[in-house]
């Protein structure tokens, strides 16, 4: 316990576990918008272009300057954004190519003007790597003042303007009816997730930031489906992931911490679109077998009890073979969990005959309501998912 | 003579770019035209994983069982994707945005813990050493040839032969999926192929440009050429054309700026899709907008020529003025559009009065009455 506290209390750590806060804070937020918008893939476009940033901040700067490196970030980014935009709405490409063409090209420039730095010999441009792949324990306490001005600005963005951006998020076209200025909403949201990346430059890279706008958005999305719990969860899954994945880094010397938090936010995705109560895929598939079953139950008692009343005799026994003609060979485990529930007997007709079935009581008794009213019996749910639209 | 050529260091690094343009041009003409080319930004960042992977089970790099293996890692991502898409909890989008980072971010990690025996270091991981690979050969037919070469021109052969051999089957189900599936051409089966032979082509490249820069390579030239083109025989001509531009071009710039060979090529080829955005001659944004203002201008006489048609012609300077007041025309606007209209030979000055001519009469009757037109 004393080694833990040990831990905690040391200086990069304190440093790391803040940065991860801040991070995951404006990433889940920002992250939210930007997968209800629909536009997930925009923070990798957006990510991916911070790099010529980085590098003409480094080159007009100096020296490895946070402020002029993340400026010089957020304007590529913004531009990169504003690129697609324009590719998109002035000639026939579509979405997909935009987003990759400004991507790439960008992400090229980076190169370039990286090898470009690396050329001049200039001092201090080892930590430009950094920004690849993330190195939270490079982050000094000042970098921390900036990084949690840039959290908080989004922050009270997405508050002052969280009726707006609701709107925008959910219903552009009415939120254009009521004269609200959606382009210039749209845009600032843009240029808000460019700051989210900017944000997570330090910790996580350009490479990986992308999962961290989309991952903590789409886990938070599976526990609710209000806004305002959904945008604190994933700020809160941020968090925990960019906590756990920058200590785990901390711990081990060598290891990036972009992908280890990249990967803390994948499990917590993964458990949370299996696991998730209501939207769970899991429990959705338990759901579905039980309503298969209850359907096969009513199907096979239902033709118990059309064969008794088609021969006139309450207790007529029917064969298995027939069961099956009507069914197919499928029913001999319903027919045994019906018997285990008490609503069919199997019985014996004649030595060298098969397997006969009869009802009980209680069976004829539920065949008569299930005849009554199908849908009564037939499991609580209907067998489609009700809520498969996603977000 | 041939051998010479092969070890032509500056030669061989081109004729590897344009390789590996040529390549990925063969298949990301089809992606970009299905609209689904960030595919291969996921399927080129999970390689990654699948590389190191397959060098951890065999200690080996190259060759064709390590390039499939690691290959697979890249279908892996398109069938995740697909799978995490289907449970319909998550969008197409975020499915692609969440399934790449965590198989980079693992391929990453195993980097970072075997960074001592592995040759593979992070940063050839995104930018690709196009500029040695020549150091690496192979001998072939008792020619030494850099491996890469090698590699990339099997890549680019295999693409090839796949896109002449299924071109039917891959036009219809990229233009009519539906009726590519009616007809039984599997368009499922051919588009999973389609994305295998991406992965392969980005396994096979990735020595040379890296995990981002190969997307440049699938996505810019197509686009490019599809601003250019309405032919799907075109738009893989000019795409691989100005895949090979842009490798002889990229390499030249980056040896004068002393600066990343794989990158400037990218870079080139940005420049290359901003120069058919800019200029293309049918869908190009001056072209549009040339259009734009001939019609408007076109369509300003023929207003002139409705006016007169109804006057029966006036005074240069009451028409000017009426003008001005009915459609807040400005002077100058006014005047240009009184010359532009006689050079068209619609009106025509009588001294001081202006006239409708012959021509201008059928032009204003062809809007007022095009019953009677033709």
């Amino acid at each position: 316990m004393s080694g833990l506290l040990a831990f905690l209390a040391d200086h990069t750590i304190r440093n790391v576990v803040a940065g991860a806060t801040l991070l995951g804070v404006v990433s889940g937020v920002l992250g939210s918008f930007a997968v209800l918008r629909r536009q997930s893939l925009l923070g990798d476009t957006l990510s991916h272009a911070a790099l010529p940033g980085i590098c003409l901040g480094f080159l007009i700067a100096g020296t490895r300057d946070l402020p002029s490196i993340l400026a010089g970030a957020l304007a590529t980014s913004v531009l990169a954004a504003l690129a697609m935009l324009a590719l998109t709405r002035w000639s026939r490409l579509k979405t997909d190519a935009g987003l990759g063409i400004s991507l790439s090209v960008f992400f090229a420039l980076g190169v370039v003007l990286l090898t470009y730095i690396q050329g001049t010999g200039a001092a201090g441009q080892g930590g430009l790597d950094s920004f690849l792949f993330g190195q939270a324990a490079a982050m000094l306490r000042s970098d921390l003042w900036i990084m949690a001005g840039l959290t908080g600005f989004s922050v009270l963005l997405v508050a002052a303007l969280w009726k707006e951006f609701k709107l925008v998020a959910f219903d552009p076209v009415f939120a254009a009816t009521l004269g609200l200025p959606v382009a210039v909403l749209e845009a600032t949201l843009t240029a808000a997730i460019a700051l989210a990346v900017v944000v997570g430059l330090q910790m996580v890279g350009v490479v990986l930031m992308a999962a961290m706008v989309i991952a903590p958005a789409v886990a938070a999305r599976q526990w609710t489906k209000r806004l305002g719990p959904m945008v604190m969860l994933a700020a809160a899954f941020g968090m925990a992931s960019g906590v756990a994945g920058a200590l785990a880094s901390a711990g081990a010397r060598g290891l990036a911490t972009g992908p280890l938090i990249v990967l803390a936010a994948s499990a917590i995705v993964l458990v949370s679109i299996l696991l998730a109560p209501g939207r769970g895929v899991l429990w959705g598939a338990l759901r579905r077998r039980r309503d298969r079953r209850a359907l096969g139950e009513s199907q096979v008692l239902a033709t118990l009890h059309a064969l008794t009343t088609h021969h006139g005799d309450p207790d007529y026994l029917s064969e298995q073979g027939m069961i099956d003609t009507y069914h197919g060979l499928a029913t001999r485990g319903t027919l045994a969990r019906l018997r285990a529930g008490g609503w069919v007997r199997a019985v014996r007709h004649l030595p060298h005959e098969g397997r006969h079935w009869e009802l009980t009581p209680a069976g004829r008794e539920r065949a008569r309501r299930i005849l009554a009213d199908p849908r009564a019996e037939a499991g609580t749910e209907p067998g489609i998912d009700r809520d498969g639209g996603g977000a | 003579m041939l051998q010479e050529l092969l070890l032509d260091i500056p030669l061989t690094i081109m004729a590897t770019g344009a390789l590996v343009g040529t390549a990925a041009t063969l298949v990301g003409v089809f992606l970009v035209l299905r609209g689904n080319s960030m595919l291969s930004d996921a399927i080129s960042h999970s390689i990654v994983f699948g590389i190191v992977l397959v060098w951890l089970l065999t200690r080996q790099q190259s060759g064709p069982v390590q390039i499939l293996g690691a290959a697979l890692a890249g279908v892996l991502t398109v069938f995740l994707t697909e799978l995490l898409a289907r449970t319909r909890r998550v969008k197409d989008d975020a499915a692609i945005g969440l399934v790449f980072p965590a198989l980079f971010s693992t391929g990453v990690l195993l980097l970072n813990v075997y960074a001592r025996d592995i040759h593979l270091d992070v940063h050839a991981v995104l930018l690709g050493e196009i500029g040695f690979v020549w150091l690496d050969t192979v001998t072939v037919a008792s020619l030494d040839v850099p491996r890469a070469l090698v590699w990339m021109a099997a890549a680019a052969a295999a693409n090839g032969a796949f896109v002449v051999l299924f071109f039917k089957e891959l036009k219809l189900s990229t233009f009519d999926r539906d009726l590519a599936a009616a007809l039984g051409f599997a368009p499922a089966a051919l588009s999973y192929a389609l994305l295998t032979l991406t992965s392969t082509t980005a396994v096979a490249a990735f020595d040379a440009v890296g995990a981002v820069l190969f997307i440049a390579f699938v996505i810019v030239p197509p686009s490019a050429a599809y601003l250019l083109t309405d032919r799907l025989t075109h738009m893989l001509a000019i795409g691989i054309a100005i895949s090979v531009a842009s490798s002889v071009l990229g390499y030249h710039a980056a040896v004068l700026l002393d600066v990343s060979i794989g990158g400037m090529m990218a870079v080139v080829t940005g420049l290359f899709l901003l120069a058919a955005f800019l200029f293309g001659p049918r869908y190009g944004v001056v072209a549009r907008s040339w259009k734009l203002l001939g019609q408007r201008r076109v369509n300003e006489s023929r207003l002139l020529a409705l006016y007169l048609h109804d006057r029966g012609g006036g005074p240069q300077g009451a028409v000017a003025a009426a003008l001005r007041d009915r459609l807040r025309w400005d002077a100058g606007k006014t005047a240009a559009v009184i010359r532009r209209s006689r050079r068209l030979g619609l009106v025509a000055p009588e001294g001081e009065v202006l006239r409708l001519t012959e021509q201008g009469r059928r032009a204003a009757l062809e809007l007022l009455e095009p019953w009677n037109a033709g």
